[in-house]
């Protein structure tokens, strides 16, 4: 079988880097069962033999008070279910932060595995004088010890090297903290190990510490399922005892192994004096400054989206064309029929309709993946947390916030690292409200289509399309504020949690890990326009297709080819002007194909209108009139409720379906221009388009985030819960855009 | 309890620590996972702290210890006593 290395360290000390470096891009992402913590498995080829390395989640102690901890020690002691011990452990330490790090360490080692020791960011520990007696360390921790800049690969063969030597000829650390630990705990773990022995329940001195140590923690929950007697008493009895013999739990711990790690230390280890500016300190006392501070905060958010309109328009028109010219392709090899319009008005509008906002996805997971890796989100948390605080949460919860602009269940996921359970709730309720990179795409059609893009302010840097795209992004952000605050008072209630957040220094971004964050999240983007997407678009192509009879249609289609394919004949050569004769001609087949165009097109509005999309359309349209909306928005909007982005790729299957044939080269925001109601008004106005884009703001259409979220509150009623008031607000709030909107004459 | 006890006794407390100046930790107010959490990231007896900066907002506050940056709350960091000598 092969060998499996368990990867684990501080929260920053590079071990994405690391992992990567080691793995290269093999790594699968997943979930241990049951619970939410991202498990993450890449392969290391050896010399010899392939290698599994388990990235484990970046925790600062085995005290298992979250999951990730709990996670961490259940995989480091094989008590998770599916799988098994690992061989060994690499444990990666910032070399600029060793204390601390080596805190960590000092419970890890107890485990009894091979264990290797990386201290990682050489080159910054070099440039700022951190001197490490890397042999020493080593001789003092009975362990091997090596330096890599693994951002750089510097370093990384040795790594490999020694994981392969390491499972070669295992050897176990020696050098424990455990035992300068005081007798008296000495002593009383060994009782409690043989009383549950005694029960037939076979404990391993680790888990027997832990339960001693955390109160109410992990092990203890688990054992008093077991059938152990009263172990919660004889645990506080156990407690009482140690405190009257002047051990006090939990504190001793720390204390004993932190003078562990002085211990090892000691002489071996200088760092710069603690008033040495260093250049990120520099930088730092402008983005943490009073006034300076919030300015570059907001700065640099409204940049992030201005950015992501100018940056994208260039790959957005490429895409628009390569969907033009395959359409036309299809044209040419596909006979006018159900065939024909099931791939242009189906397939490809619907793929391409999503595909063309993949480019401001990937500028959008750059943006944050830089500010993620380059240390500024740990501060943008420092420098929002009072005003989270005055709303009821935390500035750990600025980090899920912010991550669900990209994507609401991956910032779900990362509410883990919020200890207190009721700053967690309400920030898992309020993250589907920002505004996801799934919003994006309908914010994008109405502000092209509907904002005038020539208005431009400041010099040109500052376009009105990127004041209103940035302003729709932060709509559920603002809303989110009151409703969070209600949350917290009425339904969460209860003290507030504690905000221990480390700023690491800054740093450049990694290439590798900015490359593989995108990627990531990029192909997850595309895998879902690819499959559920796809999958919505025939269903409402088909919809919008039948049940009516298409002959007279196909037959108009296949007249007004031939005279298109005539006319073509007897054109002249480029450039040259049309005989007298010839010129007549040209106008008759002009005037028969213009004909048959408009039989098309009255055949086309006929069609989708007696289609089975506007019998249900036509049914919830007086549902949605009020919002300013017309059947066919209303049918897409009902068709996006698996996911948001949905609504294009339908708005294009629909206007597709109903366009007229001199129309088919044109876009969907063309086709949504020339929209018109019955009685000729256009459908799209600023207030339409203000009014879907608020609904798609506030609105919970995404299956997977009640899923998460169902998965993450264990509960389905919460999931329910957060469907029913965020389609609420969505409603009222498109309701009153409309109505304000309309007022102030935006609706002609 | 044990909190407005101290404050009236007068102990100086991290929290007010004014930026630039350093302080040496005498210990950790309560045993809760809070202060556990405080002390696993290193706020030990003995140890010293440096006060680096407010937030914009003046709170929370940026300090240094044992060569790190650790961003806490006036109410986590009234629970650290600082040793009067200092």
């Amino acid at each position: 079988m092969r060998k499996t290395v368990a990867l684990l360290g501080n929260p920053n000390t590079g071990k994405s880097s690391l992992f990567n470096a080691l793995c290269g891009m093999s790594a699968r992402v997943g979930n241990y069962p049951g619970i939410t913590v991202e498990k993450k498995v890449g392969v290391l080829q050896g010399a010899n033999e392939q290698i599994d390395i388990v990235d484990l989640p970046g925790t600062y102690s085995l005290a298992a008070r979250s999951a990730d901890e709990a996670v961490t020690i259940d995989v480091l002691c094989g008590l998770q279910p599916g799988e098994s011990k690992p061989d060994a452990v690499v444990v990666i330490a910032d070399a600029t932060n060793l204390e601390r790090n080596l805190y960590l360490l000092s419970q890890v080692v107890e485990v009894g595995l091979p264990t290797l020791l990386v201290l990682n960011m050489w080159d910054r520990a070099v440039s700022e004088n951190h001197e490490i007696k890397v042999e020493e360390l080593a001789g003092r921790l009975g362990i091997p010890v090596l330096v890599t800049t693994a951002s750089q690969k510097k370093g990384v063969v040795e790594v490999r090297q020694a994981i392969e030597s390491l499972l070669a000829t295992p050897v176990l650390p020696s050098n424990l903290a455990r035992s300068t630990f005081p007798q008296s705990f000495l002593e009383a773990a060994a009782e409690l190990q043989s009383d549950l022995a005694k029960q037939n329940v076979q404990v391993p001195l680790l888990e027997v510490d832990r339960m001693l140590i955390d109160k109410d923690g992990h092990f203890q929950k688990k054992f008093a399922k077991q059938n152990v007697g009263d172990l919660e008493r004889t645990l506080r009895a156990t407690r009482d005892k140690l405190a009257e013999q002047g051990c006090k739990i939990p504190l001793f711990e720390t204390k004993f192994r932190y003078a562990w790690v002085r211990t090892v230390l000691d002489g071996i280890n200088t760092r710069p004096a603690a008033n040495t500016v260093s250049s990120s300190d520099k930088v730092d006392r402008w983005l943490t400054h009073r006034w300076v501070g919030m300015f570059a905060f907001l700065f640099l958010m409204f940049s992030v989206f201005q950015a992501i309109t100018i940056l994208a328009a260039w790959p957005m028109d490429w895409i628009e064309t390569t969907q033009g010219a395959l359409q036309g392709f299809v044209e040419q090899v596909v006979a006018p029929g159900a065939m024909r319009s099931l791939i242009n008005d189906g397939i490809i509008a619907g793929i391409g309709a999503v595909l063309i906002f993949l480019p401001q996805i990937i500028i959008l997971f750059f943006f944050i993946a830089v500010l993620e890796d380059c240390g500024y989100m740990a501060r943008a948390a420092f420098v929002v947390d009072k005003l989270m605080t005055s709303i009821g949460l935390s500035g750990k919860s600025f980090l899920p916030l912010m991550s669900s602009f990209a994507c609401a269940v991956p910032g779900i996921m990362a509410t883990r690292t919020i200890e207190n359970t009721r700053d967690r709730m309400v920030t898992i309720l309020i993250a589907p409200l920002m505004s996801c990179s799934a919003r994006l795409p309908v914010y994008v059609l109405m502000v092209t289509a509907f904002v005038p893009a020539d208005v431009r302010y400041l010099g040109g840097w500052v376009t009105l399309q990127g004041i209103v795209l940035f302003a729709m992004n932060s709509v559920g952000a603002l809303v989110a504020i009151p409703v969070a605050f209600l949350l917290r008072k009425f339904v969460f209630a209860g003290q507030q949690g504690s905000f221990l957040l480390e700023l690491h220094s800054y740093k450049w971004p990694s290439l590798t890990v900015l490359y593989q964050r995108v990627w990531e999240r990029a192909s997850a983007f595309v895998t879902r326009a690819g499959t559920l997407i796809f999958c919505t678009a025939i269903l409402v192509w088909a919809a919008g297709y039948f049940p009516a009879s298409h002959e007279k249609l196909d037959a108009a289609q296949t007249q007004w080819e031939a005279l298109t394919a005539s006319q073509q004949k007897i054109l002249p050569p480029d450039g040259e002007e049309p005989s007298e004769a010839n010129q007549a001609a040209i106008d008759d087949y002009q005037a028969k194909i213009d004909a048959q165009a408009e039989i098309i097109n009255a055949e086309k509005a006929e069609l989708i209108n007696n289609s089975y999309l506007a019998m249900v359309g036509k049914t919830i349209e007086p549902v949605v009139k009020p919002l300013g909306w017309d059947w066919k928005i209303g049918v897409a909007t009902l068709a996006s409720f698996p996911a948001r982005e949905v609504i294009i790729a339908t708005l294009g299957t629909i206007y597709s379906l109903g366009s007229g044939e001199d129309e088919s080269s044109e876009g969907l925001m063309e086709k949504m221009r020339s929209e018109r109601w019955p009685d000729g008004r256009p459908v799209y106005s600023i207030a339409t388009a203000l009014s879907v884009m608020v609904f798609f703001a506030l609105c919970a259409q995404c299956v997977s985030t009640l899923m998460i979220i169902q998965r993450e509150m264990n509960s389905w009623k919460w999931a329910a819960f957060s469907f029913v008031y965020m389609t609420t607000l969505a409603y009222i709030g498109a309701w009153v855009t409309y109505a304000v909107t309309n007022w102030l004459g935006w609706a002609a | 309890m044990s909190n407005g006890d101290r404050v009236s006794k007068g102990l100086s407390r991290l929290s007010d620590l004014e930026p630039g100046k350093a302080a040496i930790i005498q210990e950790i107010d309560g045993d809760d996972s809070l202060a556990s959490r405080l002390m696993e990231m290193g706020l030990i007896d003995g140890e010293e702290i440096h006060c680096i900066g407010r937030a914009p907002m003046g709170d929370p506050t940026e300090y240094s210890i044992r060569g790190y940056r650790l961003s806490l709350r006036q109410a986590e960091a009234k629970r650290v006593i600082l040793s009067p000598s200092s």
